[in-house]
């Protein structure tokens, strides 16, 4: 490897072992917040994807993470206590927990992506509004199938604890690994749009048929565009179940999903950047605003309309900040 | 790839730097020095607002006369309350924000077991008690020997109503209308439905409906053809006026029971002649001679305008036991403090005689009251045995 | 057989105020192809307003089938204004910006009107006053018919048949139908696109008000979150029925209020809001045109 390679590589330790180690220094107030704010770049950079590059309107994403986060903390209740147990008397503490939070995280993923596989065949068909409302509705359906499984809770929510093992703590406290799997999504996802044939993404965008015509396959571009960014939707729950330790539907509503549409839309529709500092600006003001109590809310709401009525392309347009910008526009070849 | 994963390394870092970066500029002073800081996490906005909000009044009202009067261990007590916009997560952060950043002595709240069950891990894990004033579900003091309640459980209560209508009422085809979406609802109609069915009883029809409904004609009129003797709706009374109403509209005139979610006097207001003759169980009785109950309800509504619902009345004793339990333990500190709420006995509250049982619940009696001529009235006391 | 009767008429009426707040949506999309999300809250503020009104008027203690009717005047008067403002302030500025911007901004406006509802009215659930005395208006067995549920769909009728009539026998509803069908072909003819596009929401507001009131007589707690669901609902409603059809969204509305009151009863209550949701989906994978809808061709 080059010294800039070894370099970039230390630099990235660095980054992480700082992450891994805040939290003893800071507050957990932040270190929660900072949580959250991992998860919600996770949710938005997967939304991008599909909204974003692909031009499919999908406000039903909350479903998506609803599952993830349901399905993680099933496995992790059901069957990773056991194994964490077992794990966790024959290898040091850290490395056991390191070797088992993965696997929780991916299953939320597939059965997220399996539902996303599901929803997305009929239903991108569908252009336009008649998508986003399909996908509304999806996502609502999901939460209330959900509200109807006994086995995770129902209406009482479902604590990470399980009654078999309850010596074993299920919660995945690290801001280093809520961080790195956001690096490990954006870099997915970047890649994904940028590298290769991901123009066949913003093509569909743009003009499909235009593009069927040209003979991209558009419907499998769809399908796969939504495929990915359910998966990464899913591990966003399984995050962010495993942060919590207690779950309940009423958070994975239409509000969260309008939430994360909206992280999406200000960020800028077209720009992976553009997402994800929204969503950090964004789930991090109603807690800087707390002290504003009822007129909290009212404020998100007045702030949202005008940045929509002031700069409706949103604060990136279709921009990425650098260094995804060298990904997005490489250097025009010198002549 | 190395391009693209360093780029997404910087996006990240970028994001973690701007929000810490804000997270360190709304750093806050905590309270003032010489005041007793109490948190209550509270759903001031959103679908619960209206519980949350009740026994936030409670808890103030009970605050303004401790410190009325003295105060605690020679200071005022200091009540901040947090707003989580009835959304579950959002307890777990205000419950945060109440313990790292106002080092609250005690946390109050919540009223919603769902979210009692988001805040009360923070607490346990700071080791600073909590008291739920109106949460039922067993499990939310099985988090923690930190974690109380001011309240009974649904076990407890479910038992008693189905008691009731197969001993009192003699009704012994029953069927329950629930409000599926509220765990206080669910856990109260588990019970009722067990016990009527270990008492020889029958469950005829069993539906649900959701808080946020208005519209309960179609559950009603399968009920209707049912033919029950009585039926249970163990809901909130933002939908048992409607219900009533509607009940009576479709001529059903069997009684309906409830719970303590009945008790406020919107059941009446908005039920109006639906309810009378309807029975349900609560904490207290507001026509009780007890001058002590009769002060509170009459200085609350002097206050609020309203007379206190069981939410509120709640409120009040889980800060009067907060108080009295910091009196006792003689210092703030988490461990004399958790003791001394863990010795509470009969404590003097509205809403009883409270013992705090050796799995952090209330142990209180129950008072079943009926509606008659547009007021509550008392009718028969079940004791906690 | 009775049971039945009972439901259908339970499902009739429900569905008929669904109807009403269903026309707005159809309407508002027929001229714009917007979806409006604030429509809901719209409803919500003719619930509030016909209660501060009632109690201003002091009908509380004196019910009257004339108080009812000048309620429902003040109501939907206020909420047409309501309608107005919105358009002109939030949604005037997005033409032509897309689709997405648009929508979130009636997100925006949706929960800027609950919350600002929460704020003023208080976020406790209030008891609308009884404007009319409830009493049996008829009864044949086990199937009874209240003159609330009578007043309610007799006034949903009278409504609905104003609004068919003024869209197709009066100079603005043949500019309404011009701008939804062409709208740059109708402002070349010299119709005035904007004024048509709020008088659209003017009147799709004040059926949404004259819904509201409807709800306050006969499920009578209203409170600043109640137009949530039953916008939504009221949205799969008017896509069933064909968005952009007004007869479409008529049937449209009828038909769920009875599907989700046969479901409710006969199957189970549990998944009542998520009918709506099914019925959605499985519409706009089959028939996305709706019942009464045009297909819709896509010039390359």
């Amino acid at each position: 490897m080059s010294r800039t390679g070894w370099a970039r590589l230390a630099g990235f330790g660095v980054a992480l072992a700082a992450l891994h180690f805040a939290p003893l220094a800071l507050n957990p107030y932040f270190v929660t917040i900072l949580a959250r704010i991992g998860i919600a770049i996770v949710a938005a950079a997967s939304l991008q994807l599909v909204n974003g590059f692909t031009g499919q309107f999908s406000i039903g994403h909350a479903g998506f993470m609803g599952l993830g986060a349901y399905a993680s903390a099933a496995f992790s209740v059901y069957l990773g206590a056991a194994v964490l147990d077992a794990l966790g008397g024959a290898l040091p503490a850290g490395l056991a927990r390191l070797l088992y939070f993965p696997f929780p995280l991916l299953v939320g993923g597939l059965v997220a992506a399996a539902a996303g596989l599901v929803v997305a065949v009929p239903a991108l068909r569908l252009r336009g509004d008649y998508l986003a409302i399909a996908t509304l509705g999806a996502g609502e359906i999901i939460r209330i199938a959900i509200l109807n499984v006994d086995s995770v809770g129902g209406a009482r929510g479902f604590s990470l604890a399980s009654d078999v093992h309850p010596g074993v703590d299920l919660r995945f406290d690290s801001l280093a690994g809520v961080y790195g799997v956001a690096v490990i999504a954006i870099a997915a996802i970047a890649r994904l749009v940028y590298a290769g044939g991901g123009l066949a993404f913003r093509a569909v965008r743009e003009d499909e048929t235009a593009a069927e015509s040209l003979g991209i396959p558009t419907t499998r571009v769809k399908v796969e565009a939504f495929l990915v960014s359910s998966f990464f939707a899913g591990v966003a729950g399984a995050l962010f179940a495993h942060s919590e330790g207690y779950i309940h539907t009423n958070s994975f509503s239409f509000v969260r999903s309008f939430e994360i549409v909206t992280f999406v839309v200000l960020g800028g529709l077209g720009s992976l950047s553009g997402a994800v500092l929204a969503a950090a600006v964004l789930t991090a003001a109603p807690e800087l605003l707390r002290g504003l109590g009822e007129w909290r809310m009212i404020l998100y709401a007045a702030l949202l309309i005008a940045t929509m009525i002031l700069r409706p392309q949103g604060l990136l347009g279709q921009r990425e900040l650098w260094p995804l910008s060298r990904l997005a526009a490489p250097d025009p070849p010198s002549s | 790839m190395r391009g693209a994963s360093r780029a997404a390394a910087f996006a990240a870092c970028t994001a973690f730097a701007a929000a810490a970066a804000l997270g360190a500029l709304a750093c806050g002073g905590g309270p003032a020095s010489d005041a007793i800081p109490v948190g209550h996490v509270a759903s001031m906005t959103g679908d619960t607002a209206t519980f949350g909000r009740s026994a936030d009044a409670g808890i103030r009202m009970a605050i303004e006369e401790l410190n009325g009067a003295g105060g605690v261990l020679g200071k005022k007590l200091e009540l901040i309350t947090e707003d989580d916009r009835s959304v579950t997560e959002e307890a777990r952060t205000a419950a945060q924000k109440l313990l790292q950043r106002d080092h609250v002595v005690a946390l109050l709240g919540e009223v919603a077991s769902s979210r009692s069950l988001a805040a009360a891990p923070e607490a346990q894990r700071a080791k600073v008690p909590m008291i739920s004033p109106g949460s039922t579900n067993p499990k939310v003091t099985e988090v923690g020997d930190y974690i109380f309640r001011a309240c009974f459980i649904d076990p407890f209560q479910g038992a008693v109503m189905a008691k009731f209508a197969l001993g009192e009422l003699k009704a012994k085809r029953l069927a329950i209308l629930f409000d599926f979406k509220q765990d206080y609802s669910v856990g109260l109609a588990d019970f009722f439905r067990d016990t009527v069915k270990k008492n020889g009883g029958e469950i005829v029809a069993d539906e649900r409906y959701t808080s946020g409904d208005i519209e309960f004609r179609a559950q009603l009129t399968t009920i209707r053809a049912a033919n029950p003797d009585a039926i249970f709706v163990p809901g909130y009374y933002t939908e048992l006026g409607l219900i009533a109403k509607q009940a009576r509209e479709l001529g059903i005139n069997v009684p309906l029971l409830g719970g303590d979610g009945w008790d406020s006097e919107k059941t009446l207001e908005i039920g109006g002649d639906a309810v009378e003759g309807y029975y349900f169980s609560t904490h207290y009785a507001a026509d009780s001679d007890d001058p002590h109950v009769q002060e509170f309800v009459k200085r609350f509504t002097a206050k609020n305008g309203a007379t206190p619902d069981a939410m509120a009345a709640l409120g009040y004793d889980a800060a009067g036991i907060l108080a009295d339990s910091l009196k006792r333990a003689g210092s703030t500190d988490g461990p004399k403090l958790r003791d001394a709420i863990a010795a509470t006995k009969d404590f003097a509250g509205v809403t009883g005689k409270i013992t705090i049982d050796e799995n952090r619940n209330a142990r209180k009696d129950a008072v079943v009251l009926q509606i008659r001529g547009g007021k509550f009235h008392y009718y028969r006391t079940v004791s906690a045995e | 057989m009775d049971n039945l009767i009972q439901q259908l008429l339970n499902g009739i009426t429900w569905g008929s105020i669904y109807a009403l707040i269903a026309l707005g949506y159809t309407m508002v999309y027929g001229v714009l192809r917007l979806i409006n999300f604030a429509h809901g809250e719209v409803y919500m503020m003719g619930a509030m307003t016909g209660y501060y009104t009632a109690r201003a008027l002091g009908l509380a203690t004196e019910p009257s089938l004339g108080g009812l009717a000048l309620v429902l005047v003040t109501s939907m008067l206020a909420c047409g204004l309501l309608g107005a403002v919105i358009e002109r302030v939030a949604y005037r500025p997005l033409r032509g910006a897309g689709r997405l911007a648009p929508l979130i901004t009636a997100i925006g406006v949706s929960l800027f009107l609950q919350n600002t509802g929460q704020l003023v009215f208080g976020a406790d659930p209030k008891f609308f006053p009884a404007l009319l005395r409830s009493e049996e208006v008829w009864r044949s067995g086990d199937v009874a018919v209240s003159n609330i549920q009578l007043t309610v769909l007799v006034t949903a009728v009278v409504l609905m048949a104003g609004l068919e009539f003024i869209v197709q026998r009066t100079r603005f509803g043949r500019a309404m139908r011009a701008v939804s069908y062409d709208a740059p072909a109708a402002a070349l003819m010299g119709v005035p696109v904007d004024r048509v596009i709020t008088g659209t929401f003017v009147l799709g507001s004040m059926l949404a008000a004259a819904a509201g009131i409807l709800v306050g007589l006969s499920n009578p707690k209203i409170e600043p979150l109640m137009g949530l669901m039953p916008g939504l609902k009221a949205f799969v409603a008017a896509v069933l029925g064909g968005i952009g059809s007004v007869p479409g969204a008529m049937v449209g509305g009828l038909l769920l209020g009875v599907i989700e009151t046969l479901v409710t009863g006969y199957l189970s209550s549990t998944y009542r809001d998520a009918i709506a949701f099914v019925i959605l989906v499985l519409i706009l994978l089959y028939r996305p045109t709706g019942l009464f809808g045009q297909p819709q061709t896509e010039k390359v």
